[in-house]
């Protein structure tokens, strides 16, 4: 099934003239106008840091994947984990299927291993690290100080009486630069807690029952191209373990910083919530704005146990590329939790704004019973860039539930696709799954398709517009109805509203301007 | 314009009845009071007019303007001109209120077959109604009752009433919780849409309420019927010797 709507024909009425002399759209309001046009041709972590950079040769082969190990100081059976993969990626084939177009990918052209030369000798400690790349983190708004921050934007005036220090909250941060972790904080006190949060490296030294315990659980090494090319190549990330009945004292957060040239980022992160453990996890990323398109292939795995949250946030700044498509991030990215516990629960919110294509599906396998997955997703693309991103929420317990709401945005020439599976399996019983996609278009030569699939194979299940999904209570939904609002206006309204408290919730300086962002109003979507 | 027939209603889960026979007229232009006891029924006669799910009215009519209310959705009511000022306004997070009342003005202008008011044109009118309600542009800018105190909840529920412009108010214990100069406010707003085409049903447990929105006609319900009616001297002599004498009078 498949729903695809372009811009086409020019209204008669308000016209504003932009820039490349696209046309606005009658009904779009020009604060969105604004908003989205801020976003194009402004990127704000384009620039480089000026630092010595060690790589492996060019190219891929099984001696870069053996090296690659061995620069992480890996046991065998990790080694041999990605020399399996790596022999299985070179049978296999780039997917075509999405709604994206890219020159084909050189990958004997590129670096799968960029780390600076500072970072040659591990730093016991972030003291130790080299001030250039602790700079760059401070320039970006990340805080590698282990110090509170101060929630939300007003201003940070030390004397507000009101402000105690119980208003701030702890971020701790796994800083990722190219290929290497520069260093994880407040790593001491979350260990109090129980809670482990390291560099992926580490946690392979450190934690390795863990890791070969949890590792391609979620995501199997020939789950696709991309999956299977992490797998052998995968230099860093973060590892998150809660263990049973621990609430993590603070948020963790991983961020992403492509600085090298011509090199690929392939980070691969674990989190492992345990029995009626709690965790909320932002990620962010960014890149210096170069002439060649560079590629980032993430994988992403999240394990909930019996009762289990896990919040996973995303704030995706890569760079997009200029106005007319040059350079910019290749996103290829698999992320997916398996909410394998009852009443396990595992919430996915991205906010993306970057990347010159994006080829993204942060997926849920619900398979306890009454487990619950939720996606929500506002993706903007400007210019020339494309997405093609959304969801996959496959229901295998009974009574699971699923909630999608996906917003997508496009100017200039940009094409914006959501893709999302609602599967439900025979055992499955009286599963629910709520979903809601709006795509705005913003000129008349951009392009928004919705492609959703939908699989349900019991008949006891609902998936549809549905009104009595957890969150939107009846008390709410008779409110609005009272107020004259139909019921499907209603559940809108209400999960809109949610969504935008979900995003504002966003922890971080850098979640500041994605939070802005929600403010966009959807008015005169297509649908 | 408000006519109750022989109205019994049960709650759905169960059989116990809680309106068991209220017959009720309320004219265009006329200002009702529902007073009672805790438990008399009052809220739920308020929830079964403007159809709220979860009870099942097994015998009765109710019509709006002669059309039959019992048989429409809860917008189709609010379209129809029924507003329910609620007891405890809902809060939803992340919807402005601004925007939630945008929504609902045109929703119901849509149902009604009439254009859309612009953003505009709804700021202006917005605009004048808060101001008459002393609610600032704060208030119409936070999420829907989110963080309101219970004055300012109260108030909100009025200016929505007062931009809506309904046919029949129905007012559910809307003093409670308010002091003395919150409830001067509301009244005022109240007393402002008071109108030759728009009734008034005012549920309140005390007569306070009633000194500033003055009553033509004052109900005494207990155990799921009205068992007095009369006029603004009825909620006096409730005020004075409490419902007691009246349910035994009632009783006997």
């Amino acid at each position: 099934m498949a729903n695809t709507k372009r811009a086409r024909g020019l209204n008669k009425g308000k016209r504003m003239a932009v820039p490349d002399d696209i046309i606005v759209k009658q009904g779009v309001e020009e604060e969105t106008v604004e908003a989205v046009r801020s976003l194009a041709g402004a990127y704000k972590h384009g620039w480089e840091t000026e630092i010595e950079t060690e790589y492996a040769p060019k190219g891929l082969n099984r001696d870069i994947v053996r090296l690659i190990s061995d620069r992480n100081g890996e046991p065998e059976w990790m080694t041999d984990w990605r020399l399996s993969a790596f022999d299985r990626w070179q049978q296999m084939k780039e997917p075509d299927w999405a709604m994206v177009s890219y020159p084909a990918i050189d990958f004997q052209n590129q670096y799968y291993y960029a780390r600076p030369k500072s970072m040659t000798a591990r730093p016991k400690s972030l003291d130790e690290v080299d001030p250039k790349l602790l700079e760059t983190y401070e320039k970006l708004g990340i805080p590698l100080k282990e110090q509170m921050i101060l929630a939300g934007v007003e201003g940070t005036d030390g004397a507000d009486p009101d402000r105690t220090p119980a208003d701030g909250r702890k971020v701790a941060v796994d800083a990722v630069f190219d290929s290497v972790s520069v260093g994880t904080t407040f790593q001491a006190e979350l260990k109090k807690a129980g809670v482990i949060f390291c560099s992926f490296s580490e946690a392979v030294r450190e934690h390795p029952e863990l890791v070969r315990k949890y590792l391609g659980t979620v995501v199997p090494v020939s789950d696709n191209f991309y999956a299977t090319l992490n797998s052998a190549v995968f230099s860093d990330g973060s590892f998150v373990y809660v263990p049973p009945g621990v609430r993590c004292p603070m948020e963790l957060s991983t961020y992403f910083r492509i600085n090298a040239e011509n090199t690929g980022q392939f980070e691969r992160t674990l989190i492992i919530a345990d029995k009626g453990s709690y965790v909320s996890y932002l990620e962010g990323c960014t890149a210096p704005r170069r002439d060649t398109a560079q590629l980032h292939a993430a994988v992403v795995e999240i394990i909930a146990e019996e009762d289990a949250e896990v919040k996973y946030s995303t704030v995706q700044n890569w760079y997009p590329g200029d106005e007319n498509g040059k350079g910019g991030i290749y996103n290829f990215v698999t992320k997916r939790a398996d909410c394998r516990g009852d009443r396990s629960r595992v919430m996915w919110t991205q906010v993306e704004t970057g990347s010159a294509v994006t080829w993204k599906y942060p997926s849920c396998i619900l398979r306890g019973a009454e487990s619950q997955g939720e996606f929500y997703s506002i993706a903007i693309a400007n210019n020339r860039q494309q997405a093609d991103t959304g969801t996959k929420m496959v229901h295998l317990g009974r009574n699971s539930r699923s909630r999608i709401v996906s917003k997508g945005i496009s100017a200039g020439h940009a094409q914006n696709t959501y893709r999302g599976l609602v599967s439900v399996h025979p055992r499955a019983a009286n599963c629910r799954n709520y979903t809601q996609c709006d795509s705005l278009l913003i000129g008349d030569r951009c392009g928004a398709h919705t492609v959703p699939y939908i699989e349900v194979r019991n008949t006891s299940s609902r998936v549809e517009h549905e009104a009595t999904t957890s969150r939107v209570d009846d008390d709410q939904l008779f409110y609005c109805r009272q107020r004259g609002m139909d019921e499907e206006e209603a559940v809108a309204l209400v999960v809109n509203g949610f969504v935008k408290e979900v995003l504002q919730a966003l922890p971080m300086e850098f979640a500041l301007e994605a939070q802005q962002l929600v403010a966009i109003s959807l008015e005169g979507s297509v649908g | 314009m408000l006519d109750i027939k022989n109205l019994h209603v049960r709650l759905e889960d169960g059989d116990k009845p809680i309106l068991k026979g209220v017959n009720l007229s309320v004219n265009a232009g006329e200002v009702h009071a529902i007073m009672g006891p805790n438990g008399s029924g009052k809220s739920t006669a308020s929830y079964v007019l403007s159809g709220r799910d979860g009870y099942t009215v097994t015998e009765g009519s109710v019509t709006l303007g002669g059309e039959n209310l019992l048989e429409m959705e809860p917008d189709e009511r609010a379209a129809a001109g029924v507003f329910l000022a609620f007891q405890y306004p809902v809060e939803i997070p992340g919807v402005g209120n601004m925007t939630f009342l945008r929504t609902a003005l045109n929703a119901q202008r849509r149902a009604r077959g009439q254009d859309a008011v612009s953003a505009a044109d709804f700021l202006r009118l917005m605009r004048d109604k808060a101001k008459m309600l002393e609610v600032g542009p704060d208030m119409l800018k936070r999420p829907v009752n989110v963080g309101f105190s219970g004055g300012e909840k109260k108030r909100n529920e009025i200016l929505q009433m007062a931009i809506l412009e309904p046919k029949l108010c129905i007012l559910d214990e809307t003093d409670s919780g308010l002091d003395v100069d919150a409830m001067k406010l509301v009244a005022n707003g109240v007393n402002a849409l008071r109108d030759a085409g728009r009734a008034f049903l005012v549920i309140t447990h005390y007569q306070r309420l009633l000194n500033h929105i003055k009553p033509d006609v004052v109900h005494i319900m207990a155990d799921g019927r009205i068992i007095r009616t009369g006029g603004p001297e009825l909620a006096l002599e409730v005020e004075h010797n409490g419902y007691g004498g009246l349910l035994t009078e009632d009783a006997g």
